[in-house]
């Protein structure tokens, strides 16, 4: 049959900002699928592309500048190739720093599979003066190369069809082209000799990669083979060059590298202008500049805080007045003044969850405009050059600062844009310390309590002060994660500056569009099974509200949340929170308020049986009459740190991988809370006993 | 090679081309620096010694920016 469809397996390669994104976006369009890969939190990124006859299922493989053992993305991209064995591997290369790029290639080259080299960005390298001599190089190199412009989708067919002539011919020697120099070859020779003699199946055309791995004394091969026989040779090569080189062969190999593409470089490539990065270098002088550099940050940050939260507001409120609308619509068809727990299952368990679930999207899909925006134009690693200073006192990265000030307006979406952060310790500690910046919801419970305990002008300085308790905790406990449970090596901070660059608007809402349904998909559910329970703690077991002569249904609120597993769980928690000053009544409203921060003054309301027209001022000032300003602020204080709430837990299990961590950061920030406040509620009680 | 020349890199001033001689690093951090360029015996021009920040490096056509850390353990000699 002539038109059967084909189907082939791609991976895409390349460095970071060589515009593989864009590639793989192109050629696969909205037929995206996104998962993590097995065990690790980086992402797995598969599409589909039809062309011609062939079915093409593409991988977009993690972005790296090499291919060794030493980081999750690099061993991920490495064993997808060796392991999955792709018809073809296209290495996205930016042919504006081609020389760069060529190093990644010249390891797709080391690895013997089918390759193509896409050299995009040309219209960069065009306008450097760059002029290419494809033909030359691509016989040097022996592997076929398309000349690609990725956000103009020029060339893509031609890479298609390449794709496909080499899906048909992979029988290519690539390896043997890249020559080490006579000393190394011989090593490598007496290694492939002892390689071939050993248990495991090693195929033909591996066994050179294998013994150059070997060589480079890289950690997963040599696990991997382990035979005294190879280690006595490897030792003897090992000590043999470094004798010759003075230097790890390691060194001397990646030297040879670099050789091997100034020299294909030399002879393919004219440079015709010598104007380079002027334009990047001129903003760059404004843009990092030791004065302005950070007070620039600090308003682009206003700039995304703003738009995040305020110009989220509205779609919000729209959610609102809709799941309002639909609660209502709903509502109605129980006959008036009959309360029925099923009823109250669908309105304030079901749709309250969901509701409670989209009230975030908002937020998320303008965070990540946002993040897109500074990503796509390069201002996020200058961001991270500016705010390093100031972030490796601390043991973390510059870019962690955009997930801390998210952190200010809502725990979620923070916790979502530490995915900016590459490295794997870094973003752990980042997401585990989040919810101790003071989100938006927890403003409720302050706005509630200080007005009600401290007089008009210390209320300010009570807020400043809240807020800096919550980040100098934070700091606190992020030096002491990165020197016990996330210690590691003070990550190593070497990051491309990328030239500046117009992002396009077709990647802003692939970004979008994708970190949102990520979320209502993993976080939402696990949101919504929680949101439940709690509903149901917080109603079960039901006292007889009908027979009892509770007539208003205020009243009989309060009178179900004391009977129900909340309340009960209240009065049972009370002997334990004593000492920190704490009622069974504030207990209860805090269990009701794992569900979400907001919930605390809500549920603080039925406690008090307050009716919904009740002025908050009436619950102040009976807030007043039952708790001392000490225990106001113990309340506060314990609200601040404790137990993040359900949607800060599941975001944290989806951003992990892990429940193991969302459940250590909700025990530890717990017990932290318990026991600070428990020091402040004694020390000041016996303070204010001294003073009296 | 003459070894009393080498300077540590975060002493380098802005506009400074340097040829670099050798890292003091384990063998992760090294093996990161070759894949971004820097190798023993490459040259490159110091953009901005932004003390108290990171560094900016020029080499091979883009940009690349060094912790102050790591800056202290590269060596160099201008050139
Ligand atoms: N001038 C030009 N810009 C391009 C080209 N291809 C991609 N870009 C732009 O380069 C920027 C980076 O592209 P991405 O596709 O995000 O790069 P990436 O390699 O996926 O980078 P990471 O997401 O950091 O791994 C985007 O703003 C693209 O619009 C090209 O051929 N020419």
């Amino acid at each position: 049959m002539a038109n059967e469809t084909k189907k082939i397996t791609v991976a895409l390669t390349g460095n970071p900002n060589s515009g593989k994104t864009t590639i793989f976006n192109s050629l696969t369009g909205m037929s995206r699928h996104v998962a993590n890969w097995p065990g690790v939190t980086v992402e797995k990124i598969q599409g589909r592309c039809n062309y011609k006859n062939y079915q093409m299922d593409i991988v977009d493989l993690p972005g790296t500048y090499s291919l060794t053992a030493y980081s999750d993305e690099e061993l991920i991209a490495r064993n997808f190739i060796l392991t999955e064995k792709p018809d073809v591997v296209v290495d996205i290369i930016d042919s504006a720093n081609v020389e760069r790029n060529l190093y990644l290639a010249v390891q797709l080259m080391e690895l013997n599979v089918p390759l193509v080299f896409a050299f995009n960005m040309s219209d960069e390298a065009a306008r450097k003066g760059l002029i290419f001599d494809i033909e030359t190089f691509s016989t040097l190199l022996g592997v076929k190369i398309v000349q690609t412009i990725g956000n103009k989708r020029k060339g893509l067919d031609s890479l298609l069809d390449e794709i496909i002539a080499v899906s048909q011919d992979k029988q290519q020697d690539y390896a043997a082209r890249v020559k080490y120099g006579s000393e190394i070859e011989d090593e490598l020779e007496k290694l492939r000799a002892v390689l071939a003699v050993q248990p495991q199946a090693i195929a033909a055309d591996k066994s050179r990669w294998l013994a150059v791995k070997l060589l480079e004394q890289d950690g997963d091969i040599l696990n991997q083979f382990s035979s005294p026989e190879l280690n006595d040779t490897l030792q003897a090569s090992i000590k043999h060059l470094r004798g010759i080189f003075g230097e790890e062969p390691e060194t001397i190999i990646a030297d040879r590298r670099y050789g091997f593409i100034s020299g294909a470089c030399q002879e393919t490539i004219k440079n015709t202008v010598e104007i380079r990065h002027n334009r990047s270098d001129m903003i760059d002088a404004v843009l990092t500049h030791r004065m302005f550099g950070l007070p620039i940050f600090i308003a682009m940050m206003y700039i995304v805080f703003d738009l995040t939260f305020r110009i989220g507001k509205y779609p919000m409120a729209g959610l609102e007045y809709f799941f309002g609308i639909l609660g209502r619509f709903i509502g109605g068809f129980w006959p008036h003044g009959q309360e029925s727990l099923f009823k109250s299952l669908i309105l304030d368990g079901i749709i309250g969850g969901v509701g409670g679930v989209m009230i975030f999207l908002p937020n998320i899909l303008l965070l990540f405009m946002a993040i897109a925006i500074l990503d796509g134009t390069g201002y996020m690693a200058r961001a991270a050059f500016v705010t390093d200073r100031i972030m490796h006192k601390i043991g973390l990265h510059g870019k962690s600062f955009i997930p801390m000030l998210i952190g200010f307006g809502c725990t979620v979406p923070a916790i979502m844009a530490c995915r900016i952060l590459e490295n794997r310790r870094n973003r752990i500690t980042t997401i585990l310390v989040l919810p101790l910046f003071s989100c938006g919801a927890r403003m409720t419970i302050y706005a509630l309590f200080i007005p009600a305990f401290f007089p008009l002008q210390w209320r300010g300085a009570m807020m400043l002060a809240i807020y800096f308790i919550g980040i100098i905790i934070a700091v606190i406990a992020a030096k002491i994660l990165r020197i016990t449970v996330l210690k590691g090596e003070a990550t190593p901070f070497v990051m491309e500056l990328p030239p500046y660059r117009m992002p396009t608007f077709k990647a802003i809402v692939i970004h979008m569009w994708e970190r949102g349904w990520m979320y209502l998909k993993k976080a939402g559910t696990v949101i919504l099974v929680i949101s439940v329970i709690l509903w149901f703690a917080g109603n079960f077991p039901r006292p007889d509200v009908n027979a009892s002569n509770l007539a208003d249904s205020v009243a009989a609120r309060q009178h179900i949340l004391e009977y129900s597993i909340t309340g009960r769980l209240g009065k049972v928690l009370e002997p334990a929170f004593r000492p920190l000053g704490f009622d069974s009544r504030v207990i209860t409203a805090m269990i009701g308020a794992l569900a979400a921060k907001e919930v605390f003054v809500a549920q603080m309301g039925i406690t008090y049986a307050m009716s919904e027209h009740d002025d908050v001022s009436v619950l102040r000032s009976k807030l007043r009459q039952d708790y001392t300003p000490l225990q106001g602020f113990c309340i506060m204080l314990f609200c601040l740190i404790s137990a993040p709430c359900v949607a800060t837990i599941a975001a944290t299990r989806t951003e992990t991988g892990k429940w193991g961590w969302a459940i250590f950061q909700w025990v530890s920030l717990t017990t932290a809370a318990y026991v600070i406040t428990l020091a402040v509620y004694q020390l000041g009680t016996l303070l204010s006993g001294a003073i009296n | 090679m003459v070894i009393k020349e080498q300077i540590s890199l975060k002493n380098i001033t802005d506009n400074t081309t340097v040829r670099l001689l050798k890292i003091d690093a384990g063998a992760a951090l090294k093996s990161r620096l070759s894949a971004m360029g820097l190798l023993p015996g490459t040259q490159f021009k110091v953009i901005n010694n932004g003390h108290p920040g990171p560094f900016v490096i020029s080499l091979k056509g883009s940009r690349i920016m060094l912790g102050r850390g790591m800056a202290a353990k590269i060596f160099v000699r201008p050139i």
